[in-house]
């Protein structure tokens, strides 16, 4: 895959704050790149050097294969889409859509033509003579993406563009963004601290924390095989449950878990040869319950503390080896606190992480 | 028990719906109503004073009332105020003062207001090198008091050939509003959200497209303040005009101090209120006419897309 963006040993500080250290990206031609992160780690930042609305300290940034770091926001073949949605107020949708072409001074004919166009593609023809104070939320944040989409650019780039929406029209919009995706097969980096919106958007995730990216990966790698506990942790809702424990390798690795062996020969182990203080790590939704709990490889008995109905599912929280846990169940069983539940895992789909650095083993 | 008693006492209101009634005699209103008259009443006094008197002739004012109405209105004196009263050398009554007047406030305030507009605007989006320094200067420049900077700009004036022209109180004018209406942009174009900035520049919008396409027209209302503060301000002053204009070029201000100050023959009352009565016209009809767009300037914060 040829790369359409390419970050190489980026730095950015402010004063003596490091917000972007030594931070190394290459983004592939037609790639759908999220970048997710607890709010202040960076993502805004990056997305603004990239786009050239910030300068670096240090480093450099190559689109389609030119080093555009001092390059003009404008001369750089990005179009950006911002969270509040930031069109011109007293401008047209239609004066808003053609803005950067005037600025150009490109011919009126080929202005009218590709406004029409994005305005067909993302369904906003009626509204092209309405000012922006008309509009609804989504309309208007369909007004920002076409925006970028007359500039006829190579990359487009959104911060949070969903996050001032409401929860419907936000999953309504993720979809076009999708399918707007599919049809143009731009790249596109994509800001979210919406996990939802990153696993469903993403064809690679790059989960950032303090400035540095701890995790790159297709959603499903940094699901299943998280590289580290923070990521770990971040991914998942509710999120993974962490045993302290110590992982030893006799005539089989395994881990003790309340007093009973966890056999991991099935375990795909990263380092073959660890041993030690490690976090043993399961998803709620990898604990099983009922009859399938009876067939698990390890099987445990536990006592409901707390019930949380949620309609499709329930979320029972209770203790196992001295450690708070969570795990779900269906929503039609009928459970009580107090009741006695029987629950196991498969080993094999466990994360298990050294204490000292936390990385995966 | 209980019961009974919220009920009885909802019983009174039992068909209560829609906005409660409420008394016009009420304490309050009287009170809140009664202090707005007599303010009212203290400022519009002397107004009505001027203008009766200017009304009447001047044997009306020796032997009658200043409250009382005259008996027989004449128009001579405001005849006499704006065409034929001598202002110290000069014997063509306000009218030239009114011109020399506009002559320095419209150039003014055009030029200040687009400087500090521009000001404000570098000042709060661009964040150049030295943004910070630049504004702080200012800032204090906006507390230093007038006096101490007189005499330098007397000699700064002569030095470069302005002394005494109109041109060179219009330059004092325009750097003297510079402080204060380059914060009043800067706070105003500080409140744009910044995305709005970026997104023009990801549109190849350079400095001054930024400035004419977009800030400027989402600006009216803060520019209509600036346009009455400066106004006003340049209209009504009378210590620059004063010191750094010759006779011929006086502005209305000093003018209407030279006649209503001057020592020789009688005091004509009735020429000297019709006079202040037209100096005061141009400030007063610039609140009348923007009153609303000026509350409107000033309550307007944040821009909402
Ligand atoms: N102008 C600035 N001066 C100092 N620190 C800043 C400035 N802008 C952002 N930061 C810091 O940089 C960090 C990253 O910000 P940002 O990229 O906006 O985070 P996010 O991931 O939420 O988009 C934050 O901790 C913020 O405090
Ligand atoms: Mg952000």
């Amino acid at each position: 895959m040829q790369s359409s963006v390419s970050i190489q040993n980026l730095k950015l500080d402010y004063g003596t704050v490091s917000v972007l250290r030594d931070l190394n990206l290459e983004i592939g031609q037609g790639e759908f790149l999220v970048l997710l992160g607890s709010s202040g780690c960076g993502k805004s930042t990056l997305l603004n050097c990239i786009a050239g609305l910030l300068e670096p300290s240090d480093g450099s940034i190559y689109i389609n294969g030119q080093n555009v770091t001092w390059a003009e926001p404008s001369r750089r073949g990005i179009g950006m889409v911002f969270q509040s949605y930031a069109l011109y107020p007293q401008m047209t949708v239609e004066g808003n859509l053609s803005f950067g072409l005037k600025n150009i001074r490109m011919p009126k004919e080929e202005i009218r033509r590709r406004v029409a166009r994005a305005a067909d593609v993302l369904q906003i023809e009626p509204l092209l003579k309405r000012k922006p104070a008309a509009l609804s939320g989504g309309q208007r944040q369909r007004v920002a993406i076409g925006r970028a989409l007359v500039r006829d650019v190579d990359v487009f780039l959104f911060d949070e563009p969903l996050s001032n929406l409401d929860a419907k029209l936000r999953a309504d919009l993720r979809v076009e963004i999708k399918r707007l995706h599919q049809k143009l097969r731009n790249t596109m980096i994509y800001v979210t601290h919406d996990q939802v919106e990153a696993m469903t958007l993403a064809d690679r995730i790059a989960i950032m924390k303090g400035g540095v990216v701890m995790q790159l990966g297709s959603p499903n790698e940094i699901y299943n095989r998280p590289a580290n506990k923070y990521v770990a942790d971040f991914i998942g809702s509710p999120s993974m449950n962490f045993f302290e424990t110590t992982l030893s390798r006799g005539a089989e690795p395994k881990v003790v878990l309340a007093g009973r062996d966890v056999p991991l020969a099935t375990y795909g182990f990263v380092r073959k040869d660890f041993a030690g203080a490690v976090w043993f790590g399961i998803r709620p939704e990898h604990i099983l319950t009922g009859e399938a709990a009876a067939s698990a490889p390890v099987r445990f008995e536990v006592c409901a503390e707390l019930v949380e109905p949620m309609g499709s599912e329930i979320l029972v929280w209770s203790t196992l080896a001295d450690t708070s846990i969570r795990f779900r169940l269906d929503g039609q069983e009928k459970v009580a606190t107090g009741d006695m539940l029987r629950i196991g895992f498969d080993p094999a789909r466990a994360s298990i992480f050294d204490k000292a650095e936390e990385l995966r083993v | 028990m209980a019961d009974t008693v919220i009920r009885t006492q909802h019983a009174s209101h039992a068909h209560a719906a829609g906005p409660r009634p409420r008394p016009i005699f009420s304490r309050r209103n009287i009170i809140i109503y009664g202090v707005l008259i007599v303010l009212a009443l203290y400022y519009l006094l002397p107004i009505y004073v001027m203008v009766v008197t200017s009304l009447k002739g001047m044997p009306e004012i020796r032997v009658g009332n200043i409250f009382a109405p005259p008996v027989e209105i004449t128009f001579a004196p405001w005849v006499k105020a704006w065409s034929s009263v001598c202002t110290g050398l000069n014997c063509d009554g306000l009218s030239r003062g009114f011109l020399n007047s506009l002559k320095i406030t419209v150039p003014s305030v055009f030029f200040s207001i687009a400087v500090a507009s521009v000001n404000g605007y570098a000042l709060s989006m661009w964040r150049f090198k030295g943004a910070n320094v630049l504004f702080t200067i200012l800032i204090i420049g906006a507390f230093i008091p007038y006096q101490v900077m007189i005499y330098p700009i007397v000699v700064l004036l002569r030095e470069i050939g302005l002394y005494g022209e109109l041109s060179g109180l219009v330059l004092v004018h325009t750097v003297f509003g510079m402080p204060i209406l380059t914060l009043l942009f800067r706070n105003y174009f500080s409140s744009v959200p910044e995305e709005l900035f970026k997104a023009a520049r990801v549109d190849g919008a350079g400095f001054r497209t930024i400035y004419f396409k977009i800030m400027l027209p989402m600006a009216l209302p803060i520019f209509v303040v600036a346009v009455i503060l400066q106004t006003t301000a340049i209209w009504n002053d009378f210590l620059f005009g004063a010191i750094y204009t010759r006779p011929e070029n006086y502005p209305m201000t000093v003018q209407l101090n030279n006649i209503v100050n001057s020592v020789t023959g009688v005091k004509e009352y009735n020429v000297n209120m019709a006079a202040t009565l037209l100096s005061g016209i141009v400030p007063l009809s610039i609140y009348l006419i923007s009153g609303k767009l000026f509350v409107r300037g000033i309550a307007a914060g944040a821009v909402k897309g």
